[in-house]
């Protein structure tokens, strides 16, 4: 039970080389007791780099890193008490399941009897307490899952941490098994921090997700808000599935607080924070389930279906956009019966929208 | 489909293995039994030939001339081959009437020889020697004479070779020195190997590449002064300059530049996140090594005890360089090399003495082979 605070973390590798690489870039986040914080990026943006060094397993270059208020820079992992998933699970293979979640609590020198009691129960939450003298090798993915969750359960850190732990199992098991870390922080109320590079693990997992981007923090906020108000252009497309589409509009007009943009032929005023808006161009954000295929909206486009996708509830139809790299993509109910080929309009609701300038951020709305 | 594209690699593999195993195995049979054949035999034919009777040349004497009768005017002399030593030739094959060509004639047949007597030889071992004039002499005549010996199989070879050739001590004293030899650098090279590959140090790299750049240096370049280096402790500290502490640490030496290099990247190729994840659970470098590397290295260990073991087992020049030739401390390769050099090409002292020298490197390939199972790792990372 702890909060974990980072100040100015930075991590670079090869700092005394000719060719230092800096990794993470000033990295600041507060992690309040019992939080379930996800770190959730593409890959390379140093999600894992981070959570490593929150566990000890990675020096930090510079900056700090509190755990329940104190610095532990210089900690090791076991002194930071934390436990740790990791992605290929790396249970001990000669070991039996037993030995592996006793494994921990045998070196801290805990009595036998006690050592026993703890992981037979936690083996019974797990639902592991038939499988205690299995070899890892004789388990399946989901079931070294649980042991590697149950290895870090039983020493009773203060902090858990699991570094992309279900990109290992089947689509099923992950949902499965997604549900039960889910239940399991809500029996254990310990601080978690969780790296994925999928989204959706974020969006369902968390309290609190952070998103990162080469090496720096680009927002942090409650899956929903990320969702709603993304603060720049990179959270809004790598936030929602499919990605977030992104037209090109041009502004035509910047009064107080009202900014008039143009797409198609069309115009709309959008109320927005124009203090530090100067810019003829813009991107205006709009997700694939916000577009319209009946008619209404306020703004339109038109143009042909490349392709269509039957899901059954939904439909998923790909236009091509002139000036467009990648196409729009809608996501529309799933009795529409739009054909390739066909010139479809679709309609853009003004309270749906997104602006960005040209740096990316997000034009805020007036409040 | 798949059973047949998977047939002829199979077939292919269980022919090759079969092959190895006859390679190896018909050589060690037949070093096995021609060490327990009669020595005699094991000079006059192969050991394939063992089951069967082996034809031995020989000659023995008639029985005094004075025991001669007359017949029909005629001088005979006849009896049963027998030895000096009282043995009874039953099994006759062939006989002659000189020692150039003891197979001239059948058993059974007459022959006539150069003085115009004639002997019939019986293949039951009787014999009648006919002459016509009286036979004259103080001795018996010599008759050359092939017969046939039953297979014979003792263990007189092994009784000989370590009872007068002393192998029984050399076997010991081998022992004494292959022991320690293969241990003591099994362990400071499981020890090096785990600082080489999982522990960070300042000149990791360059300390790494001296032990490669070792690999490569030949033995003997470093045999003259490591004998001055030890006779000059020995002076000092005042002890033998030859002996077994000095062999062990040659052999340890000489060594550990492969047993680093091997086990290093083995430990290398072991899953990182194990070792991270014994940190996490708060295992120090000591216990890490212990409690995860070491079992998990169990394949690399073995298969280089097992180098070592025969390496240092059958090694000559190290030990006759570091260690005294006397009873107490001579190995068994020096000791057969010795007992060839005083007793000729006796073929039963090399073939017992070598069975010997090989029982004990059997046994450990034996033992350690099973640690060679690959899988050891499986199931620990990824699903």
């Amino acid at each position: 039970m702890a909060s974990v605070n980072l100040s100015n973390l930075n991590k670079i590798y090869g700092e005394k080389s000719k060719t230092p690489v800096h990794i993470l870039h000033d990295v600041n986040l507060d992690i309040t007791d019992g939080e379930f914080v996800v770190f959730v990026g593409p890959s390379g943006c140093g999600k894992s780099t981070l959570l490593r060094c929150i566990a000890g397993l990675e020096e930090i270059s510079s900056g700090d890193l509190n755990i329940a208020g104190e610095r532990v820079n210089d900690h090791t992992p076991k002194e930071r008490g934390i436990g740790m998933v990791f992605q290929s699970y790396a249970l001990y293979p000669h070991m039996s399941v037993y030995h592996n979640m006793a494994f921990g609590l045998e070196l801290s020198g805990m009595p036998k009897d006690e050592i026993r009691s703890r992981v037979t129960e936690v083996a019974k939450t797990l639902q592991l307490d038939h499988l205690l003298d299995r070899k890892p090798k004789a388990l399946s993915g989901g079931q070294r899952q649980r042991v590697a969750i149950g290895r870090a359960i039983v020493r009773e850190p203060k902090v858990f941490l699991f570094d992309e732990p279900l990109s290992n199992l089947d689509a099923a098991l992950r949902v499965q098994m997604r549900i039960e870390i889910a239940r399991l922080h809500g029996t254990l109320k310990n601080t978690m921090i969780y790296v994925t590079h999928d989204q959706i693990e974020a969006m369902t997992l968390a309290d609190k997700i952070v998103v990162l981007s080469a090496g720096r923090i680009e927002q942090v906020g409650a899956p929903l808000e990320l969702y709603h108000r993304p603060a720049n252009r990179f959270v809004a497309g790598f936030i929602g599935s499919p990605k977030m589409n992104f037209l090109e509009v041009s502004v035509d007009a910047v009064e107080k607080n009202q900014i008039t943009i143009s797409l198609d032929g069309h115009s709309l005023t959008l109320e927005r924070q124009t203090d530090a808006f100067a810019c003829d161009k813009a991107a205006l954000g709009i997700r694939p389930e916000h577009l319209t295929v009946d008619g209404s909206g306020d703004l339109f486009i038109e143009s042909t279906v490349s392709h269509v996708e039957h899901l059954g509830d939904q439909c998923m139809i790909y236009m091509d956009l002139e000036g467009l790299e990648s196409p729009v993509v809608v996501v529309a109910d799933g009795d529409v019966t739009a054909k390739s080929g066909q010139t479809l309009k679709l309609g853009i609701p003004v309270e749906r929208c997104h602006l960005f300038d040209q740096n990316d951020q997000r034009v805020l709305p007036v409040e | 489909m798949s059973t047949q594209s998977s047939f002829l690699p199979r077939f292919f593999n269980g022919t090759a293995l079969t092959a190895l195993v006859i390679l190896w195995l018909v050589p060690t049979l037949g070093l096995f039994v021609s060490s327990i054949r009669d020595k005699d035999q094991l000079a006059a034919s192969g050991w394939w030939t063992s089951f069967n009777e082996s034809k031995q040349v020989t000659f023995a004497r008639t029985d005094l001339p004075e025991t001669q009768q007359q017949i029909d005017g005629q001088f005979v002399l006849s009896g049963q081959l027998t030895a000096d030593d009282g043995t009874v030739f039953t099994n006759v094959l062939a006989f002659g009437s000189s020692s150039r060509d003891p197979e001239e004639v059948p058993a059974g047949e007459t022959a006539t020889l150069k003085n115009g007597a004639q002997l019939t030889v019986n293949s039951d071992g009787s014999y009648t020697y006919v002459q016509d004039k009286e036979i004259t002499g103080s001795r018996g005549k010599r008759i050359f004479f092939a017969y046939g010996q039953p297979p014979r199989f003792t263990l007189e070879n092994y009784d000989n070779v370590l009872d007068k050739g002393k192998i029984g001590q050399a076997f010991l004293n081998t022992l004494a020195v292959t022991i320690p030899a293969t241990v003591i650098p099994v362990l400071i090279a499981a020890f090096a190997a785990y600082a080489f590959s999982w522990m960070q140090f300042a000149g990791r790299e360059w300390l790494f590449a001296v032990v490669i750049g070792l690999l490569v240096v030949p033995l003997q370049t470093s045999l003259v002064p490591l004998l001055r280096l030890y006779s000059d402790l020995g002076q000092m500290f005042g002890f033998e300059s030859k002996g077994y502490p000095g062999v062990w640490m040659a052999h340890t030496g000489f060594g550990l530049p492969l047993a680093i290099y091997l086990m290093r990247n083995y430990m290398k190729s072991l899953p990182g996140d194990l070792i991270e994840s014994a940190r996490v659970d708060g295992a120090s470098h000591f216990q890490v090594f212990t409690r995860i590397i070491l079992p998990l290295s169990l394949p690399a260990l073995a298969s280089f005890t097992i180098f070592q073991f025969l390496w240092v087992w059958n090694d000559l020049l190290v030990a006759l360089v570091f260690l005294g030739q006397g009873e107490d401390q001579i190995v068994l390769t020096a000791q057969l090399r010795a007992l060839l050099g005083t007793r000729g090409s006796n073929w039963e002292v090399l073939t017992s003495g070598a069975f010997i020298s090989i029982i004990l490197p059997l046994l450990v390939f034996f033992a350690l082979q099973r640690f060679f199972v690959r899988g050891l790792v499986a199931g620990s990372v990824k699903g």
